[in-house]
């Protein structure tokens, strides 16, 4: 009963709130979701934390700030809504550090080269605002609220990175060929972001039906992929896959067949950067174990001083 | 053990004159650092004049699933609308 008058609400378009009823699964599916979202905002400030430093202007370096800031905003933003499903951050953190919880495999991969901020911001926010565009209207009420503010922030990102490859593609032969081989590695898995195809996402199901995802991953893929082709050629970069063509028929581009070993298995942990991206977030969280417990010692103090 | 931290729900006021409105929740261990962590985490593009955090233990909020019950009182007083009355013919700026 309760059930029937959960999915009738999310029938007419009705946001579940965190104090409403709602099954188990939705309740998990969700902390699964958010949380692998939110980690992937704070694990993928290290890429581009990389380039901080080595930014090739002080406009460069102070844009990439900003992104990063961003990013881990971002994180925050879920980080809350996950907690409103009665799951502590610390809890969440914890997850992430025993490899219980995931995030997006892309962050496994090397950023070698300045070229690699452009494409990352191009591609791999491009992806990311594409999903996120789609998750506003997810059932989850603060989730929702969540993805309304990160697609208001995220699109300079996507600007920021685009306007870097431009620049390069129209620079140096030397340049030009940095952002053609940024996007030559960064393509495949920026549209492998999106997960396995439909009929291997044993969990798209319930997902569609609660209407936590509103569109499949086979949809978001191929409107990344309509989107960017175009883009790709004003800047005279080639797209790194063959058997992309126009369909006149689809009106969508056809594309190649996405190398699904490699994706489970940087998924499983074997990509280029698991060990490390994992290792130094909890470096940084063991290091700042001190500064936590001196904030709480001050709280503490400030509270006997106004007694 | 699992460290504990203290969470904030945050308003922003986004220009002077309006109402301050929540926009969400930090983590923080004391009010000043509340109120950082909101600046840094709310208002990184000019969306606010003033900041207010409160714990949010602190904070009381009705069921919603006892919304109806909750709010029965007032849905049969439709005398308290202006629509509610009728007006001779031809009266003006009323």
């Amino acid at each position: 009963m309760k059930e029937e008058l959960f999915q009738e609400k999310i029938d007419k378009e009705q946001k579940i709130e965190p104090k409403d009823w709602m099954p188990e699964d939705y309740r998990k599916h969700l902390i699964r979701q958010i949380s692998q979202h939110a980690h992937s905002e704070i694990i993928g400030m290290q890429p581009e934390g990389n380039w901080i430093t080595r930014a090739p202007s002080l406009r460069a370096k102070m844009i990439l700030l900003a992104k990063v800031q961003d990013e881990a905003g971002h994180g925050l933003y879920l980080y809350s809504a996950c907690e409103t499903l009665g799951i502590s951050r610390q809890e969440l953190v914890q997850q992430l550090h025993d490899g219980k919880a995931k995030y997006s495999s892309i962050f496994n991969y090397p950023t070698l080269s300045w070229a690699d901020m452009g494409a990352v911001g191009w591609l791999v926010d491009g992806a990311a605002i594409v999903n996120q565009v789609s998750l506003q209207r997810t059932s989850y009420g603060p989730y929702a609220r969540g993805m309304v503010k990160i697609c208001k922030e995220e699109s300079f990102h996507q600007r920021q990175g685009y306007e870097i490859m431009a620049e390069m593609a129209k620079g140096t032969k030397e340049q030009k060929e940095m952002a053609q081989d940024a996007l030559n590695r960064f393509w495949w898995p920026s549209i492998m972001m999106f997960g396995p195809q439909d009929s291997d996402s044993p969990r798209t199901g319930n997902a569609m039906k609660w209407k936590i995802k509103r569109q499949t991953n086979d949809e978001l893929r191929q409107s990344f992929i309509d989107k960017t082709v175009g883009q790709a050629e004003i800047i005279g970069l080639t797209i790194p896959d063959t058997d992309l063509k126009w369909n006149e028929k689809t009106e969508h581009y056809d594309f190649g067949e996405m190398d699904w070993d490699e994706f489970w298995n940087v998924v499983n942990g074997n990509g280029p950067c698991n060990h490390q991206r994992l290792a130094h977030h909890q470096k940084a969280h063991t290091e700042g174990k001190w500064v936590r417990e001196a904030a709480k010692a001050y709280a503490k103090k400030q509270e006997l001083v106004t007694q | 053990m699992i460290e504990k931290t203290i969470v904030w729900e945050v308003f922003i006021q986004s220009k002077n004159g309006l109402a301050h409105k929540h926009v969400g929740n930090v983590h923080a261990s004391d009010k000043v650092m509340a109120l950082e962590n909101a600046r840094e985490l709310y208002t990184r593009r000019n969306e606010g004049s003033c900041i207010w955090v409160v714990k949010a233990e602190y904070i009381v909020s009705s069921e919603s699933e006892d919304s109806e019950a909750f709010f029965d009182p007032s849905n049969d007083k439709i005398y308290r609308h202006p629509t509610f009355y009728t007006m001779p013919e031809g009266s003006k700026h009323i």
